[in-house]
């Protein structure tokens, strides 16, 4: 059986030294990025034991092929048939066709173009405001003052939550995307903190807690159509919750930090604003702000000319198949005219993101807010990094902006 | 190899070559064709690759899943009958001569 072609011989897997969880990894790393798809198609990372992919043909296939890469023995490090997961298994992100075909159908109909078109305005307004509110204040932050700052004015409400403990969101959020990486500092913190965060989540996810007409209540009014099970709703609000928010203020941070790191790209957008979503889209190809997911063999498989075993963990560098040179041109450049079509940010096939229209909506909005009216973006201090086993971005971008 | 031509909303036509079992969305994304956006790559999750199609042609189509349905009624210009995603028309040597016309925006 064999994934791509039946060549008959497979050839070695080169066996590397590279922890891509330690913090030294997160701070840069783009020159082991190419060291990982440069030493050959497909990789073994002997402090894992797992198998990795970093360009994007490979990338791109395992991605396309759910049924021999599964997703629902975890897209983490850790084996759900041999370990206990750490929460309830997503039902959607951690599920397998049959079963993940249903609970897709019911997220894609709640975030759809057709409910994008209807919060747009809402959207737009609040970017405006943001803006206006950074004007006044000339210097800040453009992680917690704009990149979070504006997610959490829009999202929220568009979910349904109530006003109280939305502080909770973003700590469970990260404890989430850390949780994928494996049994490290960074992941063993934040799961011995997470008890506070897990309550707050599993209560909110209750119909009851969950304003009407939300993204939330159309989740649980899918309940009355018999499409899912009352107790399926909730693990499906938690979907929204963990995925939604952490996101795209990494999405977002991405695109303020490459429109002031290269000002010939944010005059390019000056001059022409309809620009703004594709400058969000490059950035999310650029950071990739999700950088990798796993899956597991469900057989034995050849890829990339590799022979690999069945129940095999493979990490897939989104962020590396990004900048592959096979695929892309001067892939280290910023360019927000690129076509963009294609990339791997987002994932791709049955998994691709669900809300990746509502990412794109809060980008291009955002962006456009920005460029409207102000003149210049300048960086007035050392961006610091933030450092999680999923998620690049940035703690703080200290930034000046000029008003147009 | 399948000759299909798009139409812009001003009139101007483009020809571009596909090749059998790809999508009229990847045809004209691999030849830098302006006004079909693709924002999601081809995985039926945009509507961002947006065409009209005359009658006759329409015709001579598979008829589209429910997906295609649902998402079209989101797309940027008006769902008209002729609407589909181009992404989700693959082509075949039957289809050699299709003619596709563009939305004037796509987001
Ligand atoms: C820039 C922002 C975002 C990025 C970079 C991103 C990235 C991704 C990626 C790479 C996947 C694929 C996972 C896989 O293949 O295993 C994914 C899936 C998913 N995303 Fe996003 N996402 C973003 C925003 C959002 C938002 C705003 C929401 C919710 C409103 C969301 C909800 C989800 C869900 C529920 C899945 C699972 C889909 C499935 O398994 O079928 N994401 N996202
Ligand atoms: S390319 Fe996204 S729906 Fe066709």
């Amino acid at each position: 059986m064999s994934a791509l072609g039946s060549s008959s011989t497979t050839s070695a897997v080169p066996h590397l030294d590279i922890d891509p969880f330690a913090i030294e990894f997160f701070a840069d790393p783009f020159p082991t990025h190419e060291v990982l798809r440069e030493a050959g198609p497909v990789v073994y990372l002997d402090k894992w034991n797992v198998y990795g992919v970093a360009r994007y043909v490979e990338v791109h296939a395992v991605l396309n092929d759910p049924m021999t890469f599964c997703s629902s023995r975890g897209v983490g490090l850790s084996d759900f048939k041999k370990e206990k997961p750490w929460r309830p298994p997503s039902l959607i992100l951690e599920a397998d066709p049959p079963a993940h075909t249903r609970t897709r159908a019911v997220l894609s109909r709640v975030l759809s173009p057709s409910v994008m078109k209807q919060v747009r305005d809402g959207f737009t307004a609040a970017a405006e405001a943001r803006v206006d509110a950074l004007l006044d204040k000339r210097s800040f932050d453009a992680i917690e003052d704009l990149a979070e700052a504006y997610p959490l004015s829009v999202f929220p409400d568009a979910l349904g939550l109530k006003a109280e403990g939305r502080e909770h969101l973003l700590p469970y959020a990260s404890l989430v995307f850390n949780a994928f990486g494996p049994p490290n500092q960074l992941r063993q913190k934040a799961i011995e903190r997470s008890a506070p965060h897990q309550a707050y989540i599993a209560e909110q996810c209750q119909r009851e807690n969950l304003a009407p007409s939300g993204f939330g209540a159309c989740i649980h009014a899918r309940v009355d159509e018999g499409e899912i099970t009352a107790a399926e709703a909730p693990l499906l609000v938690r979907s929204l919750l963990s995925a939604g928010l952490d996101t795209t203020v990494n999405g977002l941070g991405a695109a303020i930090y490459c429109l002031a790191r290269f000002p010939d790209q944010w005059q390019l957008l000056r001059d022409n604003p309809t620009l703004a979503r594709n400058a969000f889209e490059e950035a999310v190809r650029f950071e990739s702000p999700i950088q990798t997911f796993f899956r597991t063999t469900t057989r034995e498989v050849e890829l990339g000319g590799a022979l690999v075993g069945e129940g095999e963990k493979i990490l897939m560098f989104l962020g590396a198949a990004n900048r592959d040179p096979r695929r892309w041109d001067k892939p280290d450049s910023y360019d927000i005219n690129r076509r963009t079509s294609g990339h791997v940010g987002f994932g791709s096939g049955i998994h691709m993101c669900v809300g990746q229209l509502v990412a794109r909506l809060e980008g291009e909005v955002m962006l456009s807010a920005l460029v409207r009216r102000v003149a210049k973006i300048e960086i007035t201090g050392e961006p610091k990094r933030r450092f999680n086993n999923t998620l690049r971005g940035l703690d703080s971008l200290p930034v000046a902006i000029t008003p147009a | 190899m399948t000759a299909i031509t798009f139409i812009h909303p001003d009139g101007r036509s483009d020809r571009v070559e596909a090749s059998e079992g790809e999508s009229a969305m990847l045809a004209a994304t691999r030849h830098g064709l302006v006004g079909i956006l693709a924002e999601c790559g081809g995985n039926a999750m945009c509507a961002t690759c947006h065409v009209y199609i005359d009658d006759g042609w329409l015709a001579r189509l598979p008829p589209m899943a429910d997906e295609e349905d649902a998402l079209l009624d989101g797309t940027a210009c008006d769902r008209l009958p002729g609407s589909r995603l181009s992404c989700q028309i693959k082509i075949t040597l039957e289809l050699d001569g299709l003619v596709l016309r563009l939305p004037e925006r796509q987001v």
